[in-house]
Order: C-alpha cells, then structure tokens, then sequence
C-alpha cells in the first residue's frame, strides 16, 4: 500500500467513524467483533425445567449475556408487570427469572440495569404484589417507576403507519441495552400478549393505540426500537382470561421459556407453544410484512432444549 | 406554679394530634394501617357519634369518652384533640408573633347565633340530612382544608423532590399526578380557611364559640363540669393578663368570672397569671351560678321559637331534596341514573347520610377514584366523595377506604366481600365502540375486567366486540376507565342506589396443570 492511500483510507475510516459516533450508532462499529459467529442460533426454546435453569441454559447457548451487554452498560430489562396480581396468577412476568436476568447482566459487567413498567392496574400495587419490585432489589437492580407522563419523551416513529408519534419512556432511550421480558399470556383484545405487545408498556398513550388500529399499532412501535433480546416466559401460562386473569384456574403449566433477538420469530414460536398459528395474531403477520421479523419458523435456526 | 405545666401538656398533645391528623389527610403512601388511622381519630366527636349511631360498638365510643373528658375538665377536647382547634391556635400563635393582634378582651356571647345553629344542625340530621353537619364540623372543615388545599402543594413539593432525585438516578420517591382537584371543594375549603385565619387573628376562637355545634354542645356539658378554672378572688391584683391572653374571650375580669359555654380550656390563663389567681377548682368546694342564668326568659323563648321555624324549613328542605333520583336525567349520552358510592357504604342512602365530607378517602384512596362531588348526589350531597372512572377506577383487591372511614360512612368491608359487592352495573353502547366505528379490533375493556363481566365475542372480519354479563359485574369501572373512545365512552359504569350482591364470576376448567407436549410445535 502506498503512503498516500494509507493516510487517503485512513483519514476516510476515521471521518465514517466520526459521523457514527456523532449520530449516536457507534456502538454499531465496534459490533463486528463481538458478533456471534455464523451458526449461532437464531431463536432458543427451552422446555420442562424451572423458570432460572432454563434461561441459565438458553443464554448460553446465545453466546452467554455477555453477547448482549458490555462492561459500563446500561441495561434496561422490560418484563410485564401490568396487573396487581400474585405470581401464581401469571398475570406478570415469573419473578424469579427477572432476577435472573439481572443477575446475568451485572455478571457481564452491565453498570446498571433498571426495570419498569407503565401498568394497567395501580402500578405500585403492580409492582409489589408480582413479586417483581422485590426480585429487582434483591438482584440489586433499580425499580423505577413509569406512572407519570413526566417520564415520557414524544418520538417519531418514521416506519409507523398508523402510529407515527409516541411518547416513550426516557429509559428506553437512555439505557445501551434493551432486554424485553414478556409472558406468554391469552388476550381478550388481540387474541396473545407476548414480546411485541409488551411494548405497549413503554409508552404513555396506549388508548391512541386501541383507538387507531391496535394490531397495526402494535408492529408500527416496534420499528421504533427493537429490544436487543426477548426473553418470553412460558413457564406458567394464563390460557384464558387474559390479560388480566380471573383467578388461577385460568393458568397451565407449560414450563417453556423462548429467547431470541428477533421479536416476531419470538412471537410467532410462542404463538405455537400456545397451540395457536402466527397467522391468528393479526399483529405477527402484519410485522413480518412489514420486515421487522421472521415469522416463518422453518426458515431459523432454532435450538430446541428439553430438560 | 404546678398549673403552669398543664399549657405545655396541652400544647404537645394537641401538636400531637394535629400533626397525625394532618398526616392522613396528606399522605398519599398508605404509610399506616387502618388500625393505626382508625386509633388516631378515635376520639373525633362528630365522626365518632355518626360511627356509633351505625355500628352500635365499643370501637366507636371515642365520641362518649369526650363527653366524659367534658364532664370532668370542661371543653378540653377543642384545645387538645380538635384538629380545626390546633389550627386556629397556630394561627393566634403566628398572628402574636408577627404582632398582627397581642392581645385578645373579654368578649360578649352569641348565644342566641350558636344554639340556633347546634339546634338547626341536630334537628336536620334527625330528619335525615346531614348537609348542615357536613358544612360546619370542625374535623371535616379541617380535613378539606388538608385534603383539598395542602395536599396538592404536598404533592407538588413530591413532584419536585422526584425530579431532582432522579437526576442523581435515585428513584427512591415517585410522583404523584393529582386527579381529584374540584374547583367547587377547592373554594370551598379556600374560603373556609380564610374565615378560620380571620376570625382567629381578630378574636381567637371566634368560630369555636360561635358556630361550631360540636363547640355549643360540649360548651352546654362544661357548664357542669367538675373541675373548673376559676379566680381566686382573694389573690387576684385584677391586672387583666389572663384575659388579654384569653383566646375564648371568656374571662370577665371584673366579675371574677369566667363563660364555662366558652372556655377552650387552654391553659393559657394559668401561665399568664402573676399572682397565681387562676386555678383549677373541683367544683363541689364552692359553688358558682352559671353566668347564663342571669339572662331574661324572654330572649331564650325567643329564640326557641325562631329556630324552631328555622330548622322546621330546613328539614322540609331535606325531604324536597335528599331524594337521589332527581338527577343526571338530562342530556347525558351515557344515560347515568345513579352516581357510583364506595364499597362499604352499603346505598347512596346510607352513604349520603352517613358521609361528613372530611375527604379523608379520597386522601387514602390509591387510585385516586374517590373524588369529592358536586353536584352528582344532589344539593345536599355536595362535596361528598363518589367515585369517578373518568380519571381511575376501583383497585379489585382494595378496601382501604372501607377500613379507614371515621363517620361509618362507608362501614367496614372484607376484601371477599367487596369482591361480591356490586356498586353499580355495566353498560355497553355498541354504537360507541371502537370496533363497530372503526372496524379495528380494541378490547382495552375487557383487559381490565376483573371478573370478566365484560368478554370478548366474535364479531364480523374476523374481530371480536365487547359483550357484558351484569350479574357477575362489580361496577368497579375499570372498563369504562379504560374504554378509549371520545368523548363520550362505549362502555360505563351506572351506579346501584342499593349496593348489590354479585355473582361469583364463572370458572373455566382446564383440562389439567400441565399441558405440554414433549417435543415443540415447531
């Protein structure tokens, strides 16, 4: 290589690598080295074990968290708390594999990692009576609450094509990684609730949602931010009833818990888990049209554990 | 110089009860159990007597053990427990020490003013309506001014304090957005505060010995109490400090006397007594004439008859109004007959003649839900809580203002109990719903149900509309809350004017505990 074309490349490298640092996406330069090498699996699901042995297993196999948060970084973990009700119930996300997660995230050096929800009931009846604001402490992670508007920033959402403005909340901006912990749940409204419809408690203004075509809104948000990794939990499942759940005869067992990056693939293997088709969730075939995922399992490479 | 202590006795238990009491009406945390409030207002007189009268119990005999104190000590209940009291004494403390007014006189009564109004007030509840109670009981005047008028400034100081916090990423406190604010309970209370600064600043306890009932008729017991203040005629120099300190401008120097009715029983009079003159006296070792006995017959006929047709008015007042079903019949799209009560309160009929207004729920309600009325009970009702799911709804496992009520306005419930309890029942105006107008699939109703007396049913292109069973409906307006329609909902919550029992919602059985396969779908 010539001297010149040595400073011409150099010089070119560095103002690229400027221009993505000032735009905020530097972390994109630096992804290459830390991405997972090519028969990684694109989706894990995990059956018949507890809640922790499960994900212990199916983060592993993605590489460990390590793969997904950096030493100093922010994490935000997002699980469903929106209703005051025991975890037995499983009308919120299993407690114990939130702070498992947590505890996955500060062993990958993650500097802290904060959690909430904008709930449907009393949000701190929400958070005490899951269980979760106790699982977050002891894993030594921050609750923060999400039940004022104060929290919620208005931004674009450019591919949205009902929903082209939301307010979000300022974690989801803040944080360098965003961890999205569903459960797998029957819904009277949209028939599932699992990763994409979570998202739903990120934002303040969800009746903009109900009242402008729900499923549509649903995969708009979703092309604002895509969480980093989906984590759904399958271990207790709310089969009828849903979202909100009567009492606990409205739960079976699955034991099953689904990881990936991919959040309509996430969706549509929960989907299956729950004995329905992707295709009967209005809002899965609208994001895979859409290009946000893959709904076609057959075309992943998925890793099946049964423990 | 023994008596000198009683002042500073009266002056930390009164502080003492003024700053827990002040601190229910503010905290927004649930920070005490109902026991604990339940304990802290035991002895509030009017609360207390609406309570016995609805429980019949030993737990509501605080009103009794006041009575009692009376008959011992005189009115020491308007210096110590009394919260409106405490608030007033603060305000001559202030007033005192910013030099507005040092110094107070012996001041001529009002009796005919206050036992018309203790009269009026008593007759009226008897008859049913307790509007009169609701405007002029010192703990709930003293609740509103808290509730309505403080706790948005606390709130706000919360607020700020959050934000702050939250830039050191400490998100120890959280903030509270306030969404019970009435303009009407917000004067009001306003305008109430005000007259309690003025009188107090112009002559102390003016309201406490002019219109308080509680005040007239704890005045009524002290003029047989046992023990008394009194002047020792033979050590007093007649120097008048004691009734230029005297807030109750009841002590008549020159006679040696002093207006039993009145006295607030404070203390102030001993500390302000040189030469030890003033004492408390067991009365069996010299009697006294009451200073009322020297007034004409004439005038106490007088007035009997005046307020007699007075009250006599106002009573039929309360027949021609109290009757809930004269409103909210006009132009209301979502055609509610009945505004909503809490758990607990058993009918709009007890609650409404039960309620004080102290807002004392709507202070502890987690939600938000309860909030002061208008005009949605009528007239009379006015400023007595309802709950509106316009802002909030009820919480499904919550009865904390059932637990909390001082007045048995809303009388003790389970929380199984509430379950069952049906305030009010749902009703779904199809031509409202989202997914009739749009044709897009919403369901944020049925989400909220708690017992899923509002399902989901197919409906035409594949959507699924709302479908509701009344029986198994609580009325806890989470549906109507959430229904995201404007401005007028789909879904709403008409309040039962008899709080019902609901059926138990249906059980779906699930073939087993685990229904997995051993391999996966996919």
């Amino acid at each position: 290589m010539k001297r010149r074309d040595f400073f011409k490349k150099g010089l070119s490298a560095g103002i690229i690598a400027g221009t993505a640092i000032t735009f905020g996406k530097y972390k994109n330069l630096f992804a290459a080295n830390t991405l997972p090498p090519e028969d990684t699996f694109d989706l894990v699901a995990v059956k018949g074990g507890e809640p922790v042995e499960m994900f212990d297993k199916a983060i592993e196999s993605l590489g460990g968290m390590k793969s997904f948060v950096k030493s100093g970084q922010k994490v935000l973990v997002k699980p469903n708390i929106g209703w005051d009700a025991v975890p037995e119930r499983a009308a919120d996300t299993n407690p114990s594999l939130v702070t498992s997660i947590i505890e996955h995230c500060f062993n990958a050096g993650a500097k802290d990692v904060y959690v909430f929800d904008n709930t449907c009931d009393q949000w701190n009846k929400c958070y005490k009576n899951s269980g979760i604001e106790k699982a977050v402490k002891d894993a030594g992670g921050k609750i923060v609450p999400g039940n004022s508007e104060s929290y919620y920033q208005e931004v674009e959402i450019k591919e949205g094509k009902k929903l082209k403005k939301a307010k979000v909340h300022e974690l989801v901006l803040d944080s360098d990684v965003f961890i999205n912990v569903p459960i797998l749940k029957s819904h009277s409204s949209t028939k599932l609730t699992i990763a994409m419809k979570n998202l739903m408690g990120v934002v303040w203004d969800r009746m903009y949602w109900h009242r402008n075509d729900l499923h549509q809104c649903i995969a708009d948000y979703t092309t604002f931010r895509k969480p980093d990794l989906n984590i759904v939990d399958a271990y207790n499942v709310m089969k009828t009833n849903g979202p909100r759940g009567v009492s606990v005869d409205d739960v079976v067992q699955l034991k099953s818990l689904v990881v990936s990056k991919d959040i309509v693939a996430v969706d549509a293997a929960a989907t299956k888990i729950f004995r329905l088709e992707p295709d009967d969730i209005p809002y899965n075939t609208i994001a895979d049209e859409m290009n946000i995922g893959n709904k076609d399992l057959s075309k992943l490479n998925i890793n099946r554990i049964i423990m | 110089m023994k008596f000198h202590a009683l002042k500073k006795l009266r002056v930390i238990v009164s502080l003492l009860f003024f700053l827990l009491t002040a601190f229910l009406f503010l905290d927004f945390t649930n920070a005490l159990s109902c026991k604990a409030v339940n304990t802290i207002l035991f002895l509030q007189f009017v609360p207390s007597a609406l309570l016995f009268v609805n429980l019949l119990s030993y737990t509501a005999i605080g009103f009794l053990i006041v009575i009692i104190l009376t008959l011992l000590f005189g009115r020491i209940y308007c210096s110590t427990i009394c919260p409106l009291g405490t608030l007033q004494d603060i305000i001559i403390y202030l007033s005192k020490k910013l030099k507005i007014n040092k110094r107070f006189t012996y001041q001529r009564t009002y009796n005919w003013l206050k036992y018309s109004v203790l009269i009026v007030t008593v007759t009226t509840f008897l008859f049913g309506n307790i509007v009169l109670i609701n405007l002029l009981d010192p703990f709930s005047n003293f609740g509103r001014i808290f509730s309505n008028l403080i706790r948005p400034v606390y709130l706000f100081a919360n607020n700020v304090s959050v934000s702050v916090l939250e830039l050191f990423d400490c998100y120890y406190l959280y903030p509270v957005n306030l969404k019970t604010f009435v303009l009407f309970t917000f004067i009001f209370a306003f305008f109430f505060l005000i007259m309690i600064i003025w009188m107090a600043i112009r002559g102390g306890r003016i309201y406490c010995n002019t219109i308080c009932p509680v005040g007239t008729l704890l005045g009524i017991i002290s003029k047989i109490s046992l023990f008394r203040i009194s002047i020792d005629e033979s050590t007093c120099d007649g120097c008048r400090a004691c009734s230029l300190t005297c807030k109750a401008g009841c002590i008549h120097v020159d006679e040696k006397k002093i207006d039993y009715s009145r006295c607030v029983v404070c203390f102030d009079c001993f500390s302000s007594c040189k030469s030890n003159a003033v004492k408390f006296k067991f009365i069996f070792r010299r009697k006294k004439k009451p200073l009322s006995e020297k007034e004409p017959n004439n005038k106490r006929r007088e007035f009997l008859i005046t307020t007699g047709i007075f009250s006599l008015g106002l009573t039929g007042l309360a027949f021609g109004k109290n009757r809930i079903e004269d409103f909210r019949k006009t132009n209301i799209p979502d055609n509610k007959k009945y505004p909503v009560c809490p758990p607990g309160s058993l009918s709009i009929e007890h609650f409404t003649k039960t309620c004080t207004a102290c807002h004392l729920c709507v202070s502890a309600c987690p939600t938000q839900v309860l909030k002061p009325s208008f005009l949605e009970y009528g007239l009379m009702g006015m400023m007595q809580p309802y709950m509106n799911y316009f802002k909030s709804f009820c919480n499904y496992d919550c009865v904390v203002c059932s637990g909390i009520c001082p007045s048995g306005a809303i009388l003790p419930i389970s929380l199984e109990e509430k379950k069952l309890t049906q305030l009010g029942k749902v009703n779904f105006i199809k031509e409202n719903c989202i997914v009739e107008t749009e044709g897009t699939d919403c369901g944020a109703c049925s989400e909220h149900c708690p017992t899923k007396a509002v399902y989901m049913v197919p409906y035409k292109d594949n959507l699924v509309i709302p479908e509701i069973n009344q029986d198994i409906c609580i009325g806890c307006g989470a549906c109507e809350f959430a229904c995201p329609t404007k401005p007028f909902k789909a879904i709403y919550v008409d309040g039962n004017p008899i709080h019902l029992k609901a059926k138990k919602p249906e059980k779906e059985i699930l073939n087993g505990k685990i229904d997995y396969e051993e391999d996966f779908p996919f």
